[in-house]
C-alpha cells in the first residue's frame, strides 16, 4: 500500500503511452471522447501498477486557488487527521475535472461554471478573491449553498455545485491513507486468520 | 509445449480447446493430464496474474481513485483486460430496453437502468471471466436438473444431480471451495473433507442473521472458490484485496493460476493467444477437422487441425462460431440442423437494495475485510410456496451482500451526504466517522426461465474488424421473473427494516423497474443446451454434438436450465465430465 504522487505527463507523451499500449483502440473510439484521432483516456489495457494520468491537467493556477480554499472549507484539518489539502486532494480534483469521460466531463462542466460564480460572489460581498477570506467569511457563502434543500432559489445552482465538489473532496481525502486512519478503517492489511469482530464490537451491537 | 507463436503450432493435435476460461482450462488439464496433444486458442492476450495483480494498491493509486470509466467499466483495478461491456473492434447487436424494432451496438450501461435490452460482458485475456469472477460456487441440487418434471416449466436436463455430484466434488477439491455442510434444501453438502473451513462471519452480518430468524429466513455460510487453507503450493487467503482483480498469491480460483500452469506442465499443451476462431472446419464426412482463426497479431487466417474440437468460449461466442461455421452439410450453422443453436439464451435475475443501519453507528473498529464478498449467504428458503403456487412465481434466488467496514471508495460522501445533509468542515468529517461502516447493500441472484424471446443470432450484415459476422440479441423477462424481482425487493426492506434500519428507497413494485438489465449479471448460458434427443437440442449428456462426434460445446451453453447458482462450478464439473467421457471415446476407437 502506497500512496504515489500523481504523475504529470505531457501530452506527447500520453500519445507515445496511448499508442503503444493500446494499438487495437481505433481511431472511432477517441472520437468518441471528443479528441478526434487523439486518445486520451486510461486504455482498456493500462499497467495496474502504476498510475499514469494521460491528459492534461486543465484548471488554471486562479481556479486552482479557489479549489484549494474550497477543499480546507470542507475537510479542515483537526486533531485526528489533516486538511483536504495536505493530501494532494486540489490536484485529484483537478485530475478528475480534466478526464475525458462522460461523467467527469459533466463534472467539468459544473464545477469550473461554480468556481467562476464563487470568485463573483466573493468580490460581490467582501472585494476580495475567495482564497484571501477568512474562515468567517469563507463560510458564510458556503452556508448559503451547502444544502440543496435549504438554499435560496438564487442559490439553488450554486447549491448544486457545493454538492458536486463536497462528493469529490470528500471522497478524494477518505480515499487517502490518511482518509482511511481518520475512519478508523484498518484494512487492506495481511492477516493469518479472520476471526471476526472482536468483544468489544459485539458488546456493542449487543452480540455479545 | 508451451505458449507458442501460430507459426510455431503442430500439423496436428488431438483436441483443440477454444477459450481458456472455467471450460477451456478444464478442459486442457484434464485432456493435457491424460496424455492427448492439446492446442488451446485465446482470442484475448497472454496474460500473468502473479505479476500484474495489483495487491494493496488503494483508491489513490489509481487514476481517478479507480472509478468505473468505458476504459474499465468495474473500475481500474479489475482484472479484466480489453473487454467489459464492450470489446474494441467486436462488437454485438442488440435491441433498445424500449424495443422500437432496430439494432443498436451494445454500449457500455446501467445495469439498473439499461437503455439497451442485453448486455454481454467479454474478457479478451488468458483465463477469460474466471480471472474476476465472484467466486461464489453453489451446487446445483435435485430440482435443478430436472425443473420440467417438479413444475411443469421449461426442459429437464438429460442428466441428474447424482451424475454431476462426483465432478462437484472432484472440481472442490482441485480449485478450493470453502463452505460448510448444513443439509439445506436442494443445495446439496459436499462429502466430508472436501470443503475448506468458511471464515467467521463479520459483525453486520451477525446482525443481519439474527434479524433474519426472526423473519423466518436462514442464513448459512457462503461457498466462495477462496483458499482458507493452503493448497496445492497455492496460499491460503490473507484477507486483503479484493478478488475482483486476480490474485498474486494463487489463493482464488482462476483458470491462470489453478488450471493451465499444470496442464503446460504436462508438457502436452501448446497456447496461442491473440487467435480470435471464426469456425470450425470439416473433413469430407462431416467431423470436425480444426478451425479456421484470425491471429490478431498479423491479422492473418491460420488452420489449426486436430481430431476433436471442444468449444469454451462462453455460451453465446460458442455459438457465434457454430452459427458461422456453414456448409453445405450444415447451411444453418454447425451442428444447428435442429434451429436450437443461439436460443434458450437465460441470465440469472438480479435486484438491489441498500440500507443504513444506525446500530452499527460509533462502532469500534476493527478489520473487517475478510474475503471478497460475503460470509453469510441466504439460500433459496421457500421451495415449497413456491411449488404450491404461493408465491407468484416458480423459482428460486439466494441472496448476497455487502456491507460493513470496507474500504473507502469514492462513493463514500454520496451514501453518506443523504444522511449528513448540508454539513460540511469538520461537522462533516465528524459525521462521515459516525455514518462509515453503517451501511448495508443486498443483491439477489435468480432463476429465469427459458422462453422463445430470448436468444441470440448472427447479424446477417455486421461484421467485427477481423470480418466475422457478429451476434445479435433478443431477450425478454417473462412474469416468471419481473414478480420473482418484486419479492426480492420486499424481502430485502424486510430484513433491512428488522435489523432497525432504512431502505434506501421503498422496494420497487414496478417488476420491469425492479430487475437488472438482461445479461448483465453475467450468466448468460443455454445457446447450444444438451437434451435427451437430438430433435430439440444441440448437445447431448456428455456435451457431445449429436450432429458432430468429435465437436464438444462444454461452457454455459450446454444448460438446459439456469438455476439460481452462479454457473461456473457447474461450467468445471460438466467440462470434466465430458472430457472423461472424450478420453473413452478415443480409446474405444469411437473418435
Amino acid at each position: 500500500m502506497n500512496l504515489s504522487s500523481p504523475r504529470s505527463v505531457s501530452r506527447r507523451d500520453a500519445v507515445k503511452w496511448i499508442l503503444g499500449a493500446a494499438a487495437t483502440v481505433s481511431a472511432l473510439d477517441f472520437e468518441a471522447f471528443g479528441l478526434p484521432g487523439l486518445p486520451t483516456g486510461i486504455g482498456t489495457d493500462p499497467n495496474l501498477h502504476k498510475k499514469i494520468i494521460p491528459w492534461e491537467r486543465i484548471l488554471t493556477a486562479e481556479e486552482m486557488k479557489t479549489v484549494t480554499a474550497l477543499c480546507d472549507v470542507i475537510i479542515p484539518a483537526d486533531e485526528r487527521s489533516p486538511s483536504a489539502s495536505a493530501v494532494g486532494v486540489p490536484d485529484f480534483v483537478n485530475e478528475w475535472v480534466s478526464a475525458p469521460y462522460p461523467q467527469q466531463v459533466g463534472d467539468r462542466e459544473a464545477i469550473r461554471a461554480g468556481l467562476a460564480w464563487i470568485e463573483k460572489e466573493s468580490a460581490a460581498r467582501f472585494n476580495k478573491s475567495f482564497s484571501e477570506l477568512a474562515e468567517a467569511e469563507k463560510q458564510q457563502i458556503c452556508d448559503d449553498i451547502c444544502s440543496a434543500a435549504r438554499a435560496k432559489p438564487e442559490h439553488k445552482k450554486g447549491a448544486e455545485f457545493f454538492s458536486r465538489m463536497r462528493n469529490l473532496v470528500a471522497g478524494g481525502f477518505y480515499t487517502t491513507p490518511e482518509g482511511w486512519k481518520d475512519l478508523g478503517y484498518i484494512g487492506n492489511t495481511p492477516m493469518a486468520e479472520f476471526k471476526g469482530p472482536p468483544p468489544e464490537v459485539l458488546k456493542h451491537l449487543g452480540l455479545a | 509445449m508451451a505458449l507458442v507463436t501460430p507459426s510455431k503450432t503442430q500439423t496436428r493435435y488431438d483436441a483443440i480447446v477454444v477459450g481458456s476460461g472455467a471450460a477451456g482450462g478444464m478442459a486442457a488439464y484434464v485432456l493435457s493430464k491424460a496424455g492427448l496433444k492439446v492446442l488451446m486458442l485465446e482470442a484475448g492476450r497472454n496474460y500473468d496474474p502473479l505479476t500484474e495483480t495489483p495487491m494493496f494498491e488503494g483508491p489513490a493509486d489509481a487514476p481517478l481513485r479507480g472509478v468505473g470509466t468505458v476504459d474499465k467499466p468495474n473500475g481500474y483495478f479489475d482484472a479484466t483486460v480489453n473487454g467489459g461491456w464492450k470489446v474494441p473492434g467486436e462488437p454485438y447487436l442488440t435491441q433498445k430496453a424500449v424495443d422500437d424494432g432496430s439494432w443498436v451496438e451494445g454500449d457500455n450501461g446501467d445495469r439498473m437502468k439499461p437503455t439497451q435490452s442485453f448486455m454481454w460482458w467479454r474478457a479478451r485475456m488468458l483465463g477469460g471471466r474466471t480471472n474476476h469472477w465472484g467466486r461464489v460456487s453453489l451446487r446445483m441440487g435435485p430440482y435443478d436438473f430436472k425443473p420440467h418434471s417438479r413444475d411443469g416449466l421449461g426442459v429437464d436436463w438429460p442428466i441428474g444431480y447424482e451424475e454431476v455430484a462426483p465432478y462437484y466434488d472432484k472440481t472442490e477439491a482441485l480449485i478450493g471451495v470453502f463452505g460448510s455442510n448444513e443439509g439445506l434444501e436442494n443445495v446439496p453438502d459436499s462429502p466430508a473433507g472436501v470443503l475448506q473451513p468458511p471464515p467467521q462471519p463479520r459483525a453486520y452480518e451477525l446482525l443481519m442473521q439474527r434479524a433474519c430468524k426472526g423473519l423466518g429466513i436462514p442464513m448459512a455460510a457462503s461457498r466462495m472458490a477462496i483458499l482458507t487453507q493452503a493448497l496445492n503450493g497455492r496460499a491460503a487467503c490473507f484477507y486483503a484485496t479484493p478478488c475482483g482483480r486476480g490474485c498474486a498469491i494463487k489463493a482464488n480460483f482462476q483458470s491462470t493460476t489453478v488450471l493451465i500452469p499444470p496442464a503446460l506442465e504436462t508438457g502436452n499443451l501448446d497456447i496461442v493467444t491473440d487467435a480470435m476462431v471464426r469456425e470450425v472446419t470439416l473433413d469430407k464426412s462431416g467431423n470436425a477437422s480444426g478451425v479456421h482463426y484470425i491471429d490478431k497479431a498479423t491479422g492473418k487466417e491460420m488452420h489449426a487441425a486436430a481430431r476433436s474440437v471442444i468449444l469454451g468460449a462462453s455460451a453465446c461466442e460458442s455459438a457465434r462460431i457454430l452459427l458461422n461455421s456453414k456448409s453445405a452439410l450444415f447451411p444453418n450453422g454447425l451442428a444447428n440442423n435442429s434451429g436450437h443453436v443461439g436460443r434458450h439464451l437465460t441470465d440469472s435475475t438480479g435486484g438491489e437494495m441498500s440500507g443504513q443501519i444506525p446500530a452499527l453507528e460509533n462502532s469500534p473498529s476493527y478489520n473487517e475485510d475478510g474475503v471478497s464478498g460475503f460470509h453469510l449467504y441466504i439460500p433459496w428458503w421457500l421451495h415449497k410456496e413456491a411449488l404450491e403456487g404461493k408465491l407468484g412465481f416458480p423459482r428460486g434466488y439466494y441472496i448476497g451482500h455487502s456491507g460493513g467496514r470496507q474500504m473507502p471508495s469514492m462513493g463514500l460522501p454520496s451514501s453518506i451526504g443523504k444522511f449528513t445533509g448540508g454539513l460540511y468542515g469538520q461537522k462533516l468529517k465528524e459525521e462521515t466517522r459516525r455514518y462509515f461502516g453503517t451501511f448495508v447493500s443486498f443483491h439477489a441472484r435468480g432463476e429465469m426461465i427459458p422462453n422463445e424471446h430470448s436468444y441470440c443470432e448472427v447479424d446477417p450484415d455486421k461484421k467485427d474488424q477481423w470480418g466475422i459476422p457478429v451476434l445479435r440479441f433478443k431477450f425478454k423477462w417473462s412474469d416468471h421473473e419481473l414478480n420473482q424481482a418484486v419479492h426480492m425487493q420486499k424481502t430485502f426492506a424486510s430484513i433491512i427494516t428488522a435489523m432497525g434500519g432504512t431502505p434506501s428507497r421503498p422496494p420497487e413494485l414496478n417488476g420491469a423497474r425492479a430487475i437488472t438489465a438482461g445479461g448483465s449479471v453475467n450468466h448468460e448460458i443455454g445457446t447450444t443446451r444438451m437434451g435427451a434427443a437430438e430433435k430439440d437440442s444441440v448437445l447431448n449428456a456428455f456435451c457431445q454434438a449429436w450432429e458432430v462426434p468429435n465437436l464438444l460445446v462444454t461452457d454455459g451453453g450446454p444448460f438446459a436450465s439456469n438455476p439460481y447458482k452462479n454457473p461456473t462450478l457447474t461450467i468445471l464439473a460438466l467440462t470434466w465430465r465430458s472430457c472423461d467421457y472424450l478420453i473413452k471415446e478415443f480409446k474405444k476407437g469411437n473418435i
